[in-house]
């Protein structure tokens, strides 16, 4: 569906000191590499300014790349745009592709027009994701008068009306409140699964990632640092998950070679282990557990994604202070 | 097909500038006045002078009228260019950009704005006074070049506005300069291009080819010998001229879309 | 900037065209201008353009339609004196900037009428500096215009178009017949460009020129005084 190879898109920017000007080029993106495969949900995340959305732009025939090689949908996006806009969907969280000043069903009427859509699958379309989404009493509503998660709701409508096979999405829940955000979620992942619709969506929010995306990819100045299933990912970044099991009786935590007991609480009630994925299963681990000790109630605790990526830029970081 | 989604867009920005009910009525005013301008100055000139590079009052009018409903077609549809830079700064332009439309065309219609009318309306009554007060012998062939002429320099007109708004894809500030060339051309074309200084003719009428716009055409249909040489059949070109600027401008404009790059955020 | 001085020259340089094709088809002359006289009266008129500023951007009527004015009224200052004063100090930096560079553009590029006798300099300095007050009040009631109508774009718009004509920037004011030449004496405007321009050019009598302009000063600035009194009181009134 997407196939990216050493993608680069470099920016040259004014840089005025007094009356002299300079120019330096700053490079957004820096030999981006990667597929997408149809039917994936891919969640593309970063720090501020890592070159997400310059890449979401030039996937989406937006910008032009410095150079590099893009296909999209089996198309080049610079070279055939309007082919590509046909098959995709776009949704920019901080922009808004509805017209402001008209009802929300009359910008979806127009986009009607706009990709061809027969009468039928419209209507259909349409109904589909007003109920999905709630919009009963919006759809007469001016889009100036909505409110940032009612039109961002009326963005991703807007943006599958010509059921595309690539819905692509920057930062989709920026601002919404919980309640909106998980709605999304539960939408995206629905058109994911039951359609088949792929999705590559930015976001700063990681329980966006980790409700909706089996597969990460992680971006910083430019250049991919990662890029796995989410599970993948933490066994490589974070070897240790951690056991926490509460005892019947307060004592000792149990002792299991290769297993290190970093603290207790609760007067010796609960106690916390580290162990190494590769070294020992969780299932073994409880099993020499449980026949030193009366548990009580047991847990595994995976390493938070957000440690995931912390320990993802360290890693960069490093082997940078190293070269 | 293709073509039944623009109307569509039209009206869509009619039916919300209904929303702003702003005052149609002086905004249309300010337009025919606007178009007046030229006029009010071509009669004071007039009214100390006989004839201006050899050309009567009525001739000159002809050339005017002309110019001006061409430029008002061309501002009516053209005219929307002006917002680009706002376009660019606000972002709006990357939404244009995930259309499967072309982004010419779409700016074309983004804003319409119906008052622009009065220009056109103002010219058309000057063409109507000067076509009825110059001697012209008429033949089916000059009465299609009358038909022709202002369609033909609304195309050259729009072709200028597009070269030259697609500076504003590198410079800030581009507008103005932008400006400058458009409505500087307007005012150029109203007159006859011999009461130019050469070098001023030579870019205004051939790079900017403005002088197709009204001078020849005029000439053609008056039967008059262009005092600068050229022959009698350059009047008959402008068709030609303004397909020639249209491919051009579009060119133009592929490149600096391509070198589009949109806002940091 | 660079933009501004392109577009000013461009159109310096159609109406120097035109007008001289006018004057050289009238052998030579119409009404005291000659091929210099109209080429000094092109490019003064092109300076004091900008010096004047004919054309403002309107901020102040903006200001009104948002109600933000409330704050600038509540200032312990005279508003249209402040205002005024900002302006005659925008005038000092456009000096340099705005009406200078034609000028000097016109006296180097082409036949250029200097003044016959020095103490033209000075007085056509001081025409200048009443026609930018002039300038000022013209544009203050403009803008405050927005207090009675709110959405003054319809004034403003109109002001942009025609001052163009009003004032002599296009044509010589002596260039129109003499109907409409004495009517547009009788106005304001033609204080804001054409006055000056005759001072430097010794057309018509300087001292009366001079009066002219100052009496138009004082009427255009007081109106808007109290003009602006009597939006105050309107603004108070539905502010309690
Ligand atoms: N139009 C532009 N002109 C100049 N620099 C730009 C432009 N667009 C992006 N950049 C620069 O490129 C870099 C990457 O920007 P980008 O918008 O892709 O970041 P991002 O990953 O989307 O960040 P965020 O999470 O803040 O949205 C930044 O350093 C930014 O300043
Ligand atoms: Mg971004």
């Amino acid at each position: 569906m997407i196939e990216v190879r050493e993608l680069r898109r470099e920016f040259k920017v004014a840089t005025s000191k007094g009356l002299r000007r300079n120019y330096k080029t700053v490079t957004a993106v820096d030999g981006v590499t990667f597929d997408v495969k149809a039917g994936e949900a891919v969640g593309y995340v970063g720090p501020n300014g890592a070159g997400k959305s310059t890449t979401i732009k030039m996937l989406t025939g937006i910008l032009v790349p410095t150079s590099g090689h893009i296909q999209v949908s089996g198309v080049d996006p610079a070279k055939q745009r309007r082919d590509l806009a046909k098959r995709i969907g776009v949704v920019f969280g901080q922009r808004s592709q509805l017209w402001w000043d008209l009802p929300l069903k009359d910008s979806f009427d127009l986009l009607k027009s706009i990709y061809r859509v027969s009468t039928q699958d419209y209507q259909a379309r349409l109904d589909e994701c007003v109920e999905l989404l709630g919009m009963q009493e919006l759809l007469i509503t001016p889009v100036r008068q909505l409110s940032l998660g009612q039109r961002m709701r009326g963005e991703i409508t807007a943006a599958l009306l010509h059921a595309p096979e690539l819905l692509v999405l920057d930062e989709p829940t920026i601002g919404l409140d919980l309640e909106s955000k998980e709605r999304l979620r539960e939408f995206l992942a629905d058109i994911n699964t039951r359609r088949g619709t792929t999705l590559l969506l930015t976001t700063h929010d990681l329980d966006d990632i980790e409700r909706l995306c089996p597969r990460l990819m992680v971006i910083d100045h430019g250049r991919v640092l990662a890029d796995g299933p989410l599970a993948e990912l933490r066994a490589e970044v974070t070897p240790d998950r951690e056991l926490v099991i509460d005892l019947r009786e307060p004592g000792p935590a149990p002792d299991v070679p290769g297993v290190t007991a970093v603290r207790s609480e609760a007067n010796g009630l609960r106690h916390h282990l580290t162990f190494r994925r590769a070294e020992i299963t969780a299932a073994q681990l409880i099993t020499q557990v449980v026949r030193q000790v009366e548990v009580h109630d047991l847990a595994v605790v995976e390493p938070e994604i957000d440690d995931v990526i912390r320990k993802l830029y360290q890693r960069q970081v490093d082997q940078e202070a190293h070269r | 097909m293709a073509d039944v989604i623009y109307p569509k867009l039209i009206a869509a920005k009619l039916r919300s500038q209904m929303v702003y009910r702003a005052s149609f009525a002086v905004d249309f005013v300010s337009q025919v006045m606007a178009q007046s301008y030229e006029l009010i100055v071509i009669l004071v000139l007039f009214s100390q002078i006989n004839a201006l590079g050899g050309f009567t009052k009525n001739e000159v009018l002809l050339m005017y009228a002309f110019a001006g409903a061409a430029f008002g077609v061309a501002d009516l549809f053209a005219g929307q260019l002006d917002n680009l830079p706002t376009y660019i700064r606000t972002g709006t332009f990357d939404v244009l950009l995930m259309r499967p439309l072309g982004t010419l065309p779409q700016i074309m219609v983004s804003d319409i704005r119906l008052r622009r009318v009065g220009r056109i309306t103002g010219a058309l009554a000057v063409m109507a006074y000067a076509l009825s007060h110059v001697a012209i012998d008429w033949t089916p062939a000059k009465i299609v070049l009358t038909i022709l002429t202002p369609m033909a320099g609304a195309v050259i007109y729009s072709a200028v506005w597009v070269v030259a708004c697609s500076i504003c894809f590198w410079i800030v500030e581009g507008r103005e300069f932008a400006n400058a060339v458009t409505y500087g051309s307007n005012a150029f074309t109203s007159y006859p291009i011999n009461v130019y200084s050469a070098p001023l003719r030579w870019v205004m009428a051939f790079i900017v080819p403005g002088a197709f716009v009204a001078y020849y055409p005029s000439l053609a249909l008056l039967g008059k010998e262009d005092p600068l040489g050229l022959p009698g059949w350059v009047g008959w070109t402008s068709p030609l001229v303004a397909a020639l600027a249209a491919t051009v401008a579009g060119l133009v404009w592929r490149f600096a879309v391509r070198h589009y790059r949109g806002t940091g955020s | 900037m660079l933009a501004g001085m392109t577009t000013n020259v461009v159109f310096g340089l159609l109406r120097l065209a035109i007008i001289s094709a006018a004057v050289t088809a009238a052998n030579g002359e119409i009404a005291d201008y000659d091929i210099a006289a109209t080429n000094t009266y092109v490019w003064i008129g092109q300076g004091l353009l900008g010096f004047v500023l004919l054309w403002g951007n309107n901020e102040l009527a903006e200001r009104v339609r948002s109600g933000d004015v409330v704050v600038d009224l509540y200032r312990p200052w005279h508003l249209q004196g402040a205002l005024l004063a900002q302006d005659v100090g925008r005038g000092g930096f456009a000096f340099m900037t705005r009406l200078a560079p034609p000028m000097v553009f016109g006296m180097l590029l082409f036949p250029f009428q200097f003044p016959d006798n020095p103490v033209r300099w000075p007085l056509f300095l001081l025409s200048a500096v009443i026609a930018l007050v002039i300038s000022f009040g013209v544009r203050f009631l403009v803008e405050i215009s927005a207090f009675w109508l709110l959405d003054n774009r319809g004034v403003y718009g109109f002001w942009n178009v025609t001052s163009g004509l009003l004032c002599g920037l296009t044509v010589p004011i002596s260039f129109f017949p003499e109907w409409a030449r004495d009517t547009l004496w009788m106005t304001p405007f033609p204080a804001l460009l054409q006055a000056p321009i005759d001072v430097f050019l010794g057309h018509g009598s300087t001292a009366k020129l001079l009066l002219y302009q100052l009496f138009w000063a004082a009427v255009v600035l007081a109106t808007g005084h109290l003009a602006l009194q009597r939006a105050v009181r309107k603004v108070v009134v539905q502010g309690g």
